[in-house]
């Protein structure tokens, strides 16, 4: 007898149909697996033999020819167990077809019947409900992912049993019931930090707000314990609550990734991604012969943070380049090409110096060219993309002994959310979001200056001798000032606010290098 | 060949210095002569040890090479200028090491003209670039020439004090007078070139080694009649110049600087061992006779002109570089409030921004 059984395959972030025949026929007993298959499908045949005799079914012995469609392409992972063995007991005539009729199956099977979860639950889900199909067979440990998606019914399986149960009609089918996990009720504020436990430091916290509500990238410069990873690792506090559709975008990466468990099914707090600077530019972009998701997407809507940028490879540092430009990142193997979002803002934390000490001469023991060749190893185009630099004074006793009292990430998160409306409002249908994603014809619609103005930016490029590429860049900023400050019109302050972020990289990088 | 092309070989022998080049004219008192000279002749004039005498000999057969190249000088701009001339510098001819010729580009110090070195730290504070700066402009619109040496730091603000005052300004190279060390002046290098002038005692190409600079420094000292060391560490280059400067009985002159101040440790103590402590640009004329009319004005910017939150900044402003947290701390203005006030405070002058956010008073 003939049967045909729906799963999905990842492709990437997206979920695409195959489906799973199976004939058994006459012949001398045994099982045949095809359809460009890797080795860890192949073996779902003793896996999925083992589980159907552990469920007490005895099979008369016959020959099963099992055929995963489309053939031509190669199917990996461990998901198509559950498919295989429905296709299976459906062909032996154990189910009866039209219970199986439009519904999907994807989980791992062990030895005893068990279902495990696989990853890229939700993205299939997605794809799914999508494609037509009405149901989803799937473990215990994937069914609150899925539950993110509306649309289509789930049946939690936790063995072969229960599911043999389900399809035979011993027992009733029961569709999950979505509860809590739907993503409207999503919580933006459970984060573990926030902006009050940092004590002083103003110019961080306040170069933190204008890159977060402009979406700038950052770089903090400063010596060893002067709070710059505590101000990035805050970062995501300020920003903006999550979308329901961007925490769905999210959790789709990170469901593919496989970071996704059972109690946390959904992404519901900005990503924090902080890799070691020893990270390869594979781990980095995403990689693997099946590119598998890489920091940067799993930093998007949220925070990549590259600590001690300098010692980080010239290689996975110019991975960077492309992606925040294009905020996707698109990688290609042998298997294909895949696209991931890489919607991220980076944020990046160096020392001065090697020794860390500089601006301190008493303690500084680098030479100028040992300056210089450590602020070298950054990349100029990278650099070219980091719009603030703000460097961090060594922490002084009161910062250190917390007195006085320091502004909430809530408060902080208020004045961006109404900046970052004003922003929205300006951009509506430029397919950009905020001012740091601006391009030099955006900029020069939206950063007009009046005449004061526009006199004193001269006098101050030709003062203290800004190179005219750096004009773009202070006019970026310094909307994004005014925006915070909820002035249309961008002003003298906003404009040396800017300045001071700008001129950073001047100081380091400027002139020869 | 002139005697100026057969020195050009002689400077080009490694391991023979100017002293041994002295030792050798006075003996064979000519350089075709030194040129001509077998084994024999050269070990009998005591001048040379064995691998100086192999040296030279094997040396000799690279004199027409050395010819062209002289000859291409001219080209270049450069001028090989020995003690044989008349415009090689006489300040330099009673040194016991004096060069026994100089790659020049530009001008050459005029010998009747009084002239200072300015010399000091490459990694220098804003404080004491400031100093540099505001002293060379000061002594070299009273006509002296600024002699330094095309370092980072105080050498190139004494230059470019020298340049803004549209005085004579100089500089001794520690390597080639083709090469331009360190790259990041090579702007100042360029407008030296044109309106003041470079000297070397390399060959072309020689690379800046460390060795070279100690060298390079006698010559600093000795084309001027008194050096003045602008903050140094403990173990400094400047230091190295200054004793030089004393051996060849130049006035030395130190900028006197806080105790606790590392780039200020080297100054101090030469002002202990009897240098004089330098306060005032007029210290140093007097020595020339000149006179300093003008008062000095140092950080007398009339406060009135400065509006209530730039005045409060300026006054909580000093020539240590603070960072912006300090000052909005003691300001007590929002950070915003800060750059704003910063920036127009620099823009009026009188308020060093370092660039990173630190913050200083000019001088």
């Amino acid at each position: 007898m003939f049967a045909k059984i729906n799963c999905m395959y990842l492709q990437g972030l997206y979920g695409c149909p195959v489906s799973v025949e199976a004939d058994v026929s006459d012949g001398l007993p045994g099982y045949a697996l095809v359809g460009y298959l890797a080795s860890e499908v192949r073996e779902a045949e003793d896996r999925v033999r083992t589980a159907i005799r552990n469920l007490g079914l005895s099979l008369p012995p016959k020959k099963v020819t099992i055929n995963l469609s489309p053939a031509d392409i190669r199917k990996e992972g461990t998901g198509f167990d559950l498919a295989i063995a429905a296709a299976v007991l459906t062909a032996y005539g154990v189910f009866a077809e039209e219970r199986v009729r439009g519904a999907v199956f994807m989980g791992e099977l062990g030895l005893d019947g068990r279902v495990k979860g696989i990853p890229g639950v939700l993205a299939m889900a997605e794809a799914a409900g999508g494609f037509g199909f009405s149901r989803i067979f799937l473990s215990k440990e994937n069914v609150r992912e899925a539950a993110a998606i509306e649309g289509i019914g789930l049946v939690e399986v936790s063995d072969l049993k229960s599911m043999a149960d389900m399809l035979t009609g011993c027992t009733p089918v029961r569709e999950y019931i979505r509860g809590s996990e739907n993503v409207a009720e999503r919580d933006g504020t459970a984060y573990e930090e926030d902006f009050s436990e940092i004590n002083g430091q103003p110019l961080l916290r306040r170069a933190a707000e204008v890159a977060v509500c402009g979406m700038h990238n950052l770089l903090l410069i400063g010596p060893a314990g002067s709070g710059k990873t505590m101000v990035a690792r805050r970062m995501p506090t300020i920003m903006p609550a999550l979308e329901p559709k961007e925490c769905i975008e999210i959790s789709k990466i990170y469901s593919v990734a496989h970071l996704l468990t059972d109690k946390e099914p959904l992404v519901k707090k900005r990503p924090f991604r902080a890799p070691h600077h020893t990270i390869s530019p594979q781990a980095l972009a995403g990689g693997g012969s099946r590119p598998r998701p890489g920091e940067i997407s799993l930093a998007t809507g949220g925070i990549l943070f590259l600590d001690e940028l300098p010692e980080m490879g010239r290689a996975a540092m110019e991975t960077l380049r492309q992606p925040l430009e294009e905020r996707k990142v698109t990688i290609s193997r042998v298997q294909g090409s895949f696209c991931y979002p890489a919607g991220f803002q980076l944020v990046a934390a160096m020392n001065p110096c090697r020794c860390g000490y500089y601006p301190d001469l008493g303690r500084c023991r680098c030479t100028p060219s040992d300056r210089k060749r450590y602020l070298g190893r950054i990349s100029r185009p990278l650099l070219d993309r980091i719009d603030i630099c703000a460097e961090a004074a060594p922490v002084t006793y009161s910062e250190v002994a917390g007195i006085g009292e320091n502004e909430s990430s809530a408060v902080i998160r208020a004045r961006i959310e109404t900046a970052r409306r004003r922003q929205r409002e300006r951009f509506r249908g430029l397919g950009i979001l905020c001012n740091g994603e601006m391009r030099g014809s955006h900029v020069r619609r939206f950063c007009r200056l009046g005449h004061v103005e526009s006199c004193f930016m001269k006098e101050v490029f030709n003062e203290l001798q800004l190179s005219a590429r750096m004009y773009d860049r202070v006019l970026k900023v310094a909307r994004t000032a005014a925006d915070l400050d909820g002035k249309e019109r961008i002003g003298i302050r906003h404009l040396s606010e800017a300045v001071s972020y700008v001129r950073v990289r001047e100081k380091y990088w400027g002139g020869v290098l | 060949m002139t005697e100026q092309e057969y020195l050009y070989w002689l400077v080009h022998i490694q391991g023979i210095g100017a002293v041994t080049i002295k030792k050798l004219y006075t003996y064979f008192e000519s350089f075709r002569e030194i040129w001509k000279a077998g084994e024999q002749e050269l070990s009998a004039s005591k001048c040379l040890r064995g691998g100086q005498i192999q040296a030279l000999l094997s040396g000799k057969e690279k004199i027409e090479a050395n010819r062209r190249e002289y000859e291409k000088l001219k080209e270049q701009g450069i001028r090989f200028v020995t003690f044989l001339d008349v415009e090689y510098p006489k300040r330099l001819l009673p040194l016991y090491d004096s060069p026994a010729a100089l790659f020049v580009k530009g001008k050459i110090p005029k010998d009747d003209m009084p002239s200072v070195a300015i010399v000091g730290a490459r990694d220098c504070t804003e404080y004491g670039r400031d100093a540099a700066g505001f002293l060379a402009r000061m002594l070299a619109k009273e006509g002296l020439s600024i002699i330094s040496g095309l370092a980072l730091g105080i050498d190139a603000a004494a230059h470019k004090g020298a340049l803004d005052a549209a005085g004579e300004t100089f500089a001794v190279l520690g390597c080639g007078i083709n090469i331009c060390y360190p790259r990041e002046n090579y702007a100042l290098y360029s407008t030296l070139e044109k309106e003041g002038g470079i000297f070397a005692e390399y060959p072309l190409g020689t690379k800046p080694e460390a060795g070279n600079f100690p060298q390079r420094n006698r010559i600093i000292s000795g084309l001027a009649d008194a050096v003045i060391i602008i903050e140094a560490k403990e173990k400094s280059g400047s230091l190295i110049t200054a004793d030089l400067a004393l051996e060849q009985g130049r006035e030395v002159f130190a900028l006197p600087g806080r105790i606790n101040d590392p780039l200020s440790k080297g100054c101090n103590r030469l002002i202990q061992n009897g240098a004089a402590i330098l306060l005032d640009p007029g210290e140093v004329l007097e020595l020339f006779g000149l006179n300093y009319k003008r008062k000095l004005t140092l950080g007398k910017i009339s406060e009135k002109r400065l509006e209530k939150k730039e005045n409060l900044l300026y006054s909580f402003l000093d020539s240590r570089p603070k960072h912006l947290d300090e000052i909005r701390d003691g300001c007590g203005l929002e950070v915003s409030e800060c750059m704003e006030g910063l920036l127009r405070l620099e823009l009026l002058g009188i308020v060093h921004g370092l660039g990173n956010q630190y913050y200083c008073r000019k001088l």
